[in-house]
């Protein structure tokens, strides 16, 4: 079962743990968030949990149909939204359980001081392209 | 072409390496290697005997890695270089081979992955490609796989259950696939169920076997344009495959004559008297609701409830439907579906609406979704004044 890791830049439940943002951290401190990250990848892919893992840009814009022979609709960057996704795992495990744990211990990510940042990370299962049997 | 063949030689091969003395890990890596190899070189310089060259070719690969390894932990090389002239692997040796590639240890996942590199003779890539994961990722899944059953003997008696349980997971992944994009994972768990059904004379592989058929005989007409899924009732049956239902029900036949009755006869059962219908009218509702009551004899489980439920809706009318959807565990995914489908034909319209609309959001599939969300536009429509 596929399950997707969301994180957010902003959004989701109130943060658990009062923490500076990222830029007020030291260089060392967000080498050491980013090796636990790409840790936490390989051992994924050496547990045969892993499928992909990417991070966004803060930057972008929404866009919608304005109409035929007009150009698209621009709105943004996104300065107003309450929601913003920083980036997202996918993962491929036995269970519901144990999607939940991992997530919990890419949420143990070190921050500022060293200290988990305990940040909510949004766990979402995939829909399967598979209807399975159902007659 | 002459590659078709190579994969069904793969697990004999592997059983040949194993006899001459390599560890089951290393043999099955051998093959991996080699297959890999075969699949680039024969289709230009097609071997005179596939199997001779899959089996030396193999073996090479064995030693090399013997080698390597022995240098590298500067050991002794302690395997001959010439093969020793065992007994030749032989249709047991196979038959192990299903037994631990499904051993009850290993995770669903890892079951199938493995059993379909071991046994179906696929590459690693093509496993991923299926599953939808990275090529790393399933490398891992396979050799974690065989890690865990390391030290467990080919000799071991296995379970016949759990590898047909693998075998009918790996045939349900393929069940909404068109065939065509990606490894045909049903057509390669028919594949696999058929090689299995010569080895042994259990009926209730010959069961899977024929359910396989029976299902997959429907194939082209369970899904229409863009992969909308296409319920049984509206099914264009004569474009069912006639051929392939004559064997499933041949095969369900002989099993049943032996008397050993299994879910998997009993499901195919069921599956044969949808094929031989010519609509769900004509259908015989009444006999398929005494084989749901044959398989909640022997195995209760939630979901046959459910369907024996939908059976009952259409032989004793949609009211004896609702009472017998009473005893399902609401909690199951597809429930609510099946009580809106009730509800309708039971003339409850406004409360199939909602029903439908709460089986799309907690649908599982995207297939599913969609159907269920246009069932719920439908009904909804019938609503309006």
């Amino acid at each position: 079962m596929k399950y997707l890791m969301l994180k957010h830049y902003r959004g989701g439940p109130a943060p658990a743990v009062d923490s500076p943002p990222m830029d007020q951290w030291t260089p060392e401190e967000v080498d050491a968030h980013m090796t636990y990250m790409s840790d936490f990848a390989k051992r994924l892919v050496e547990t045969g949990e892993f499928v992909d893992s990417q991070a966004l840009s803060a930057e972008g814009a929404f866009v919608r149909h304005d109409g035929e022979g007009r150009p698209p609709v621009t709105d943004g960057p996104f300065a107003e939204t309450k929601d913003l996704i920083a980036g997202w795992m996918i993962i491929d495990v036995e269970s519901w359980d144990r999607a939940l744990e991992l997530a919990g211990e890419l949420s143990a990510a070190p921050g500022a001081g060293g200290e988990p940042i305990h940040e909510w990370l949004e766990v979402r299962p995939f829909l399967t392209g598979v209807p399975g049997n159902t007659e | 072409m002459i590659t078709d063949g190579l994969r069904e030689l793969v697990p004999a091969v592997i059983g040949v390496l194993v006899r001459r003395g390599a560890d089951f890990a290393s043999a099955e890596d051998a093959v991996q290697e080699a297959l890999i190899r075969a699949l680039e070189t024969w289709p230009d310089d097609p071997p005179r005997d596939p199997k001779a060259w899959l089996v030396a070719a193999s073996w090479r690969k064995f030693l090399d890695a013997v080698r390597s390894d022995s240098s590298r932990q500067g050991r002794e090389l302690a395997v001959d270089l010439e093969p020793p002239a065992g007994p030749v692997a032989g249709a047991d040796d196979t038959l192990r081979l299903y037994f631990l590639c499904a051993h009850p240890t290993l995770p669903p996942a890892s079951a199938v992955a493995l059993t379909l590199r071991a046994v179906g003779g696929l590459t690693t890539r093509q496993i991923a490609t299926a599953y939808l994961v990275p090529e790393a990722t399933m490398a891992q899944r396979i050799s974690r796989a065989k890690k865990r059953i390391e030290g467990l003997a080919l000799d071991r008696p296995g379970d016949l259950g759990t590898v047909l349980r693998v075998l009918y997971l790996v045939f349900n992944e393929g069940y909404g696939a068109d065939g065509t994009e990606h490894t045909d994972l049903a057509g390669e768990a028919i594949r696999i169920a058929r090689q299995l059904a010569a080895l042994t004379d259990d009926p209730e592989v010959a069961g899977l076997l024929a359910l396989m058929l029976l299902h997959h005989a429907r194939r082209a007409t369970r899904t229409g344009p863009g992969g909308r899924l296409i319920p049984l009732a509206e099914q264009d049956r004569s474009r069912w495959d006639t051929g392939m239902i004559a064997e499933g029900v041949a095969i369900l036949q002989a099993a049943l004559a032996r008397d050993r009755l299994g879910d998997y006869q009993a499901q195919a059962a069921i599956a044969a008297l949808h094929a031989d219908a010519p609509s769900t009218a004509e259908t015989d509702w009444v006999q398929i609701v005494e084989w749901y009551d044959e398989l909640l004899a022997l195995t209760d489980s939630p979901v046959v409830r459910l369907n024996r439920a939908v059976a009952v809706g259409e032989a004793d009318g949609a009211r004896a439907g609702l009472a017998a959807l009473a005893d399902v565990d609401p909690g199951l995914p597809r429930r609510a579906a099946v009580a809106a489908h009730l509800h309708e034909r039971a003339g409850d319209l406004a409360r199939a609406a909602e029903l439908y609309a709460e089986a799309s959001r907690t649908a599982t599939s995207v297939p599913e979704r969609d159907h269920l969300t246009r069932e719920t536009a439908r009904v909804r429509q019938l609503l309006r004044p």
